[in-house]
């Protein structure tokens, strides 16, 4: 077997949901080799050359890669990836978007964001918003997959000294653009990857009173997130939604504050750690999947809580 | 210009899913089934590129069970003017679907396919995609704002970062995402209306279309519940409680 992994990142820095695809692709086992598709990603190259248990990485640097549209990265992962048995990804925005195009160009299936790796052809993913699991086994001679960057555990940034050669496939379809982006710009870490997460839900009442959830946030280096009700209530924007249709998070501290606790929110958050729930409604779902429930006016236990840390 | 919007009829999302007890799947006997919520706003948003005059057709399509009619009905009665149903009892997967709709772009060709990004029961989100892949077509996936210009189409993109915007030559797949619009109810005059509208019913032979599965699944489980966890009386516990107990702070 031999796995070929596609590196998430920005062009500066390696992403850290590829450190745990690369878990995903030692368990599978044989040769890893560490796809790099971008614009003057080299310093990424590098920086995935370290990581443990990389054997090669592939630089494809050219300007149809840099914004990592799906029309070019697909053609690309599609002929790249015929040299090896599995095609991995992380199950990102970016991952979601290329690899059933590339899977669908390989005439192959693709299997979404695996949770476990049973063997090189089954693997256990979540279904119905993470209410069930399933076990599916893949007959395709290869096998494209995204993998839930929280369900592995990250192998060593350091440690490995793959040799990185240069990729020199060129794949541009010339049917798609990009136009721009705005990025959310902040300070706290990132939400897939935080250790503590504190996110607000309908019981915040609107966007503003999320700034007690800053202040908390600030105090503890923890990133604020948000349930789909107060995603969809307009308090706070969407990158920011923790749920089935938003991001995935398992941090070491999960608080749920003004959260009801509905089954698509708990499909983001409920494997995280340790979870603190802070609702005024004592009957919340919420309290069924915290470790520590607090009933209590969120207005005055947050504030109490940020004056306590 | 015409736009097929194919959906997918799935449990409803206010249903209490239940693993079956011997381990094959979840139990869908008895209860309430709905159009997927993501191909709801594939549908309204196809209605309001009508409604601007932008597209002059809608197509709705499903693959599917016979019941899956109830679906097209509903596109319909919300401003999809025909459908199609390619009827089938067999477990079908985004494979096999795409290449389904391929064979009916392919005989409808329309300039815009406007999809949901994910079903809510299998959660694949791949379709879209594989369709794109298969038909040569751009795909704008995770839409929060879809803007049609001449010969082309711009779409606003929800990214796990922010927001990204790309340009995608016609014709080309668009994927919706939550909040690109808030779905209509079908008013009842548009229910009567939309019986009578006209829908094609289709086997998958008909379209010569392989549709075999890929994946076999193996087993479904419920997954590891989270033990009970305690309550605290006031802040100053659960600081405690998280310091010297969890040790998470």
């Amino acid at each position: 077997m031999s796995v070929l992994v596609y590196a998430e990142h920005d062009n500066a820095a390696l992403n850290k949901a590829t450190l745990s695809v690369i878990a995903a692709a030692k368990e599978i086992g044989g040769d890893i080799t560490v796809l790099v598709a971008g614009k003057g990603c080299n310093a990424v190259a590098e920086q995935a050359a370290k990581a443990e248990g990389v054997s090669k990485v592939l630089c494809a640097d050219n300007d149809a890669y840099e914004h990592q549209l799906a029309e070019n990265i697909a053609e690309l992962v599609a002929e790249v990836g015929a040299d090896y048995s599995h095609i991995l990804a992380a199950a990102t925005t970016t991952g979601k978007n290329f690899a059933p195009r590339a899977a669908a160009l390989m005439d192959v299936a693709q299997i979404s964001e695996i949770s476990e790796v049973v063997d090189g052809d089954t693997f256990k993913r979540p279904i119905y918003a993470g209410n069930a699991i399933a076990t599916v086994k893949c007959g395709d001679d290869k096998k494209v997959i995204t993998v839930r960057p929280t369900s592995f555990d990250a192998v060593a940034e350091e440690g490995g000294s793959a040799s990185v050669e240069s990729c020199d496939v060129v794949k541009d379809a010339g049917i798609s653009s990009f136009v721009g982006e705005e990025l959310a710009k902040s300070d706290r870490p990132e939400l897939a990857s935080a250790e503590i997460v504190i996110s607000g839900g309908r019981g915040m009442g609107n966007g503003d009173n999320f700034e007690i959830l800053y202040k908390v946030a600030d105090k503890l280096g923890a990133a604020v997130g948000a349930s789909r009700a107060a995603v969809d209530a307009g308090f706070v924007p969407n990158d920011m939604q923790v749920g089935q249709t938003g991001k995935i998070v398992a941090p070491n501290l999960y608080m749920a504050v003004g959260i009801s606790g509905a089954i698509q929110h708990l499909a983001g958050m409920k494997d995280s750690k340790v979870i603190v729930a802070i609702n005024k409604d004592e009957e919340a779902p919420i309290f069924q999947v915290a470790d520590y429930g607090l009933v209590a006016d969120l207005f005055e236990a947050v504030p109490e809580l940020d004056s306590k840390l | 210009m015409k736009v097929l919007v194919p959906i997918k009829r799935v449990i409803d999302y206010n249903v209490k899913v239940r693993v079956k007890a011997d381990h094959s799947g979840v139990d869908l006997a008895n209860v309430k089934m709905a159009m997927n919520p993501f191909c709801e706003i594939a549908v309204e948003e196809a209605v309001r590129l009508k409604e601007k005059g932008v597209v002059s057709e809608i197509v709705a399509v499903s693959i599917g069970p016979k019941a899956a009619q109830e679906q097209l009905r509903t596109a319909m009665a919300l401003g999809a003017d025909r459908s199609i149903l390619v009827e089938t009892d067999e477990d079908v997967q985004p494979l096999g679907i795409a290449k389904a709709l391929k064979a009916i772009v392919d005989e409808e060709k329309p300039e815009l396919v406007i999809l949901g990004k994910q079903a809510i029961d299998d959660d694949n989100n791949q379709t879209g995609q594989m369709l794109a892949a298969l038909t040569g077509m751009p795909q704008g996936t995770f839409a929060s704002e879809v803007n049609v210009e001449e010969g082309k189409v711009k779409v606003t993109r929800e990214i796990d970062g922010g927001l990204q915007t790309v340009e995608l030559k016609l014709p080309a797949v668009v994927t919706t995402d939550l909040r690109l619009n808030e779905p209509r109810y079908a008013s009842l005059p548009n229910i009567m209306k939309a019986k009578k509208k006209p829908m094609d019913v289709k086997s998958p032979a008909d379209l010569g279309v392989d549709m075999t599965p890929r994946v076999t699944i193996e087993k479904v489980e419920t997954p590891a519940e989270r033990k009970a966890g305690v309550m605290v009386g006031s802040v100053d516990e659960l600081v405690d409680k998280l310091k010297n107990e969890a040790k998470v702070i």
